[in-house]
């Protein structure tokens, strides 16, 4: 079968809606994320890029892969390699065998994408579906391009054996047998419970809606250390994982009220349609948040910490009754 | 976010390419809509390479003034920091950081210097000079 390439806010969600669909299961991005249950929140003050704190508004790498296999019963293969000659033979392999293979990979290392975006950030998701037979570079359908893009062996290798927090080790995945649909009137609420659990009741006070709120309270702490350049660097960061490629804008929120209308559909409950509208507000709301702190930044107003908290207090308020909500619908 | 509100202010980071966005079209429901980015992501994402070229631009000072070696240059525009040079190589920071001396780093072997040279996908020679 031919491959089609489609473009995805998330490279995770992106790659496995391709290959379930290339495997003759059609299933949107926004599908493959509710799915999954990846929505989330966690303010991570230990884990440090660049001297600055991890805040992801989604589930760790692999979340979304192994969350599908769990509601689709999905059968997957994966495949890590000590040896990076290993793993280019294994690849190859299954690219001759007619696979379509995902890989895990560095954008650092992938000479395609845009200079200022190379980050050594290890968790990137792209799809290998050939090599192109004079240059012998690899093909991959990459979800956050518009377009398939190419790859010589040397970089691929690179990108697939880099070091470092969340190593790839060169990791390869697919399916082992043709997907199924699921019965999606016990999956999708098995999966909007799952969901908030994480936001409400997970007993760490940084996942979740209180990860909100102590990220509120770190942020407000800036103003009393006077050192406004450290303080733009950290609220830029929050900014950063909030907007920068894969997350489909408003950390996640969108791509998930997204899901929620295809539920309401699928289900034909339409009080997940009111639940879609409510967190598409949500969204806006985080967009606003953006805005204002990518103003602070740039000094177009005044640095004021206190009033970024404020909203991230609002916006945790707003998640609360909303996942409340969710949670008696589901 | 309804659809004719998606900005396309076309964020340079992005280097052309357009990235996909969640919004809301006139039917109420959410679709996929091509972005060519916006302010608040060029602002945040030069932020971070602007500080990181600061860094890097500091340390090839500091070098030319025999305060450093080439390695904490390269360290940072290859975009990575002590922990994370640390965390690939094996090595321990305070070793890295013997390594920052340039005489030090002058006497380093050929295998300490590949192991550099490996991680930020440079060859030994251009790991031994800041341009």
């Amino acid at each position: 079968m031919d491959f089609q390439h489609s473009q995805a806010s998330h490279c995770e969600s992106g790659v496995m809606s391709t290959m379930l669909s290339h495997h003759g299961l059609p299933i949107s991005e926004a599908m493959a994320f509710g799915l999954s249950s990846a929505l989330s929140f966690a303010y991570l003050p230990i884990v440090k890029i660049n001297g600055l704190p991890l805040v992801a508004y989604r589930m760790p790498p692999k979340f979304i892969i192994k969350g599908l296999q769990k509601r689709l019963g999905l059968k997957m293969r994966f495949e890590t390699f000590r040896r990076p000659a290993d793993g280019s033979r294994r690849l190859d392999e299954l690219l001759a065998a007619g696979h379509i293979v995902g890989l895990q990979t560095s954008v650092f290392w992938l000479p395609y994408m845009p200079e200022d975006l190379r980050f050594h950030f290890n968790a990137h998701n792209v799809l290998a579906y050939g090599r192109d037979t004079t240059s012998g570079d690899y093909l991959l359908s990459d979800p956050v391009f518009d377009t398939p893009v190419s790859c010589a062996a040397g970089p691929l290798e690179s990108a697939r054996f880099a070091k470092g927090a969340l190593a790839p080790k060169g990791l390869l995945y697919y399916p082992t047998e043709k997907p199924m649909p699921p019965d999606w009137s016990k999956a999708i609420p098995q999966a909007l419970k799952k969901t908030t659990r994480i936001m409400l009741d997970t007993p760490l006070p940084i996942i979740g809606v209180r990860g909100i709120r102590r990220l509120a309270g770190a942020i407000e702490r800036l103003a009393g250390q006077n050192d406004p350049a450290a303080a733009k660097m950290f609220i830029g960061q929050v900014v950063r994982m909030q907007e920068e490629i894969g997350t489909g804008g408003g950390g996640f929120r969108f791509i998930y009220a997204s899901f929620l209308q295809e539920a309401a559909d699928l289900l034909a409950q339409p009080r997940l349609n009111e639940l879609a509208e409510a967190l598409i507000e949500i969204g806006d709301e985080w967009r606003e948040f953006a805005l204002a702190a990518a103003r602070m930044i740039r000094d177009r107003e005044a640095l004021a910490p206190a009033s970024l908290a404020d909203k991230l207090r609002q916006l945790a308020e707003r998640e609360q009754a909303f996942f409340r909500d969710l949670r008696r619908a589901a | 976010m309804r659809d004719s509100d998606v900005p396309q202010e076309g964020n340079c980071t992005l280097g052309g390419h357009r990235k996909a966005l969640y919004a809301r079209g006139a039917d109420g429901k959410l679709h996929m809509v091509q972005s060519t980015g916006w302010e608040v992501e060029e602002i945040v994402t030069r932020q971070a390479v602007d500080d990181l070229n600061r860094l890097a631009e500091e340390a090839r000072q500091r070098v030319i003034a025999g305060q450093t070696s080439a390695l904490e240059y390269h360290m940072h525009r290859t975009r990575m920091d002590l922990p994370m040079l640390a965390q690939t190589t094996g090595l321990w920071q305070w070793r890295i950081r013997r390594h920052f001396r340039p005489a030090t780093f002058a006497r380093l072997s050929t295998g300490l210097l590949a192991r550099y040279a490996g991680v930020m996908g440079l060859s030994i020679e251009q790991l031994k000079k800041v341009d």
